[in-house]
């Protein structure tokens, strides 16, 4: 090695030096020691105890893992789909041409993405309050008996889901963006060919976005694997564990009753079915995403 | 979308939208109207929108049950120590993954980039445990000092995007002055990027100031509680009292609301930005 290259590799390490502390101390060391733990008998006041498999083997016995696993997977299939679905049709609003209070409209919806779920779901709490809600309300003009939402085993899920939808803003935007970036040309020379314009979103804006989607799933659902700040706001996972995630079952075990080895080994559980979807995304990814030439 | 629109598919847009935005924005209508009304209109059914005559004494009510300074104090102290922090370390990191060649580096570039998909559960136990030896449980150094280690891998990327496209030459032509790398890093790197580092620093405002799962962890005394873990206490404890708690949300709320209308510009921006690239 010359000393130049030797003096900058030297310089590059002292550069990234927080990261690196941070990346040892907070991250290898963590990730390491949990993993160990996940095959411990480990409670904060005892030393870990090596039980082997025996934490995974009591979680095929757990029926509020299997619920908590379950509910997990419900809020994803319900958040993704639906998050990509309003995100992008607003956005697919706010980029026609001839409208106006563009500023206004993005703001408005943006704003409750940005309230802190703490404040955002007492909120959500009274607005979909059976007797006093703004909802029950609005269905009550209509004759229509509205459900106990959040109170409900049947409905919490469905609330937590359609109140997560208040804060589609960051996504919009992204897709907003992503919009803006197609060529204007391409529609002109379609216009001259006579397209439709569903031929139009179908050929040539569906697939330029698909990168941004593709971006848009792989995050969201690596997000919404880790659900917690809502349910456990709204709910604390009841009514009856009908709305535990994951994410508050592993943090209960780990903090209420301080089974730190169970709640290690759970969140390997998670920490594998995020790894194994963000493959299939990607596997799956050349099928459908389009690059439009290198850059 | 191209193409013309006739009068009625533009008027049907307008409505959409209004519509849209309406229920965006109905939650916290609500919120301000239930926090207004007197105790006995709370039983009414329906509900009113806003009362006949607004009461602000339960937001003198909700105060006095609820120590809103205290926490939002607390708050502060978490965010500017959040800032500092990530203002600090992050353009330093990102300097030494964009602007010094060395071996290695492009490897550990991609290593800090995978870390953004392990899950918080992960490290969560054995992080506590390291806080705990520390000593420091119930202390806002669990939520504060980590920021001074990298502050965030998403951050870094941003700069470094943005460092990149600082021209090298530049750097080339302050060395042959004899300036070393700290110096052209202060003198000319920091300077020059400060759109990216308000950027992130809103994001970090946001981030922080929205942490449930870091105080939920760390803080135990009431009196060092933000208000992500005083407004959910007060829900616990009071949240019969509608008209209150919703005074004690609509405080809570506040302070998103002022910095949303002072950086909206900046932030609908920045997302765009960090989206596309990222």
């Amino acid at each position: 090695m010359s000393k130049k290259s030797s003096r900058n590799l030297v310089l590059g390490l002292l550069f990234i030096s927080p990261w690196l502390i941070g990346f040892v101390v907070f991250t290898i060391y963590p990730v390491i020691a949990s993993f160990y733990y996940s095959f411990t008998e480990f409670s904060i006041t005892t030393k870990p105890k090596f039980i082997g498999f025996g934490n995974f083997s009591r979680m095929l016995s757990d029926e509020l893992f299997w619920k908590s696993l379950t509910n997990t997977l419900v809020y994803v299939v319900g958040l993704v789909p639906l998050g990509l679905i309003i995100a992008l049709g607003i956005s697919l609003l706010l980029n026609l041409r001839y409208l106006k209070g563009v500023p206004f409209f993005r703001a408005a919806i943006y704003l409750p993405s940005i309230v802190p779920a703490f404040a955002f779901s007492a909120v959500v709490t009274l607005f979909f309050h059976p007797y006093l809600g703004f909802v029950n309300t609005i269905l009550s003009w209509f004759g229509i008996n509205g459900p106990l939402w959040l109170s409900s085993e049947a409905w919490v899920k469905p609330t937590i889901i359609i109140a997560a939808q208040w804060g589609v803003g960051g996504a919009m935007l992204i897709f907003s963006a992503a919009l803006k970036d197609i060529p204007v040309e391409l529609y002109e020379a379609a216009l001259i060919d006579g397209a439709s314009k569903f031929t139009m979103f179908r050929k040539i804006t569906l697939p330029l976005i698909t990168p941004t989607i593709f971006y848009y799933l792989v995050t969201s659902t690596i997000g919404n694997m880790q659900i917690f700040d809502l349910p456990m706001l709204l709910t604390g996972g009841g009514p009856a564990n009908a709305s535990l995630s994951l994410g508050i079952y592993i943090y209960k075990h780990a903090f209420t009753y301080t089974n730190m080895g169970y709640a290690s080994a759970l969140a390997w559980i998670l920490f594998s079915f995020i790894l194994i979807l963000t493959l299939l995304y990607f596997a799956f990814s050349k099928k459908w995403v389009f690059y439009l030439g290198n850059e | 979308m191209y193409g013309k629109a006739g009068l009625f598919t533009k008027l049907l847009v307008y409505f959409l939208l209004c519509i849209i935005a309406l229920i965006y924005l109905m939650p916290f209508f609500w919120m301000f109207g239930t926090s207004l009304k007197a105790d006995t209109e709370l039983l009414e059914f329906p509900p009113k929108f806003f009362p006949a005559k607004p009461h602000f004494n339960n937001f003198a009510k909700a105060i006095s049950k609820f120590p809103f300074w205290r926490y939002f104090l607390n708050t502060v102290i978490i965010t500017v120590g959040n800032l500092i922090g990530v203002v600090i370390s992050a353009p330093l990191v990102a300097y030494g993954f964009s602007k010094v060649n060395w071996k290695g580096r492009d490897f550990l570039f991609f290593v800090m980039l995978s870390t953004v998909m392990i899950p918080g559960a992960v490290t969560m136990v054995p992080t506590f445990l390291i806080f705990k030896n520390l000593g420091w449980l119930d202390t806002f150094l669990p939520l504060i000092v980590p920021s001074f280690l990298g502050g965030g891998a998403m951050n870094v990327f941003l700069i470094k995007q943005f460092f990149s496209t600082i021209p090298n030459e530049m750097i080339e032509a302050a060395k042959i002055d004899g300036a070393n790398e700290w110096t052209i890093f202060r003198k000319i790197m920091v300077p020059l990027s400060k759109p990216v580092l308000a950027l992130i620093s809103l994001f970090t405002f946001i981030g922080s100031w929205n942490n449930y799962t870091g105080p939920l962890i760390y803080i135990t005394s009431e009196e060092k509680y933000p208000l992500a873990l005083g407004m959910p206490m007060f829900m616990n404890r009071y949240g019969t009292y509608w008209n209150q708690a919703m005074a004690a949300a609509t405080l809570t709320f506040l302070p998103t609301l002022i910095f949303f209308l002072f950086a909206q510009k900046y932030l609908i921006e920045g997302i765009k930005l960090s989206g596309i690239k990222g």
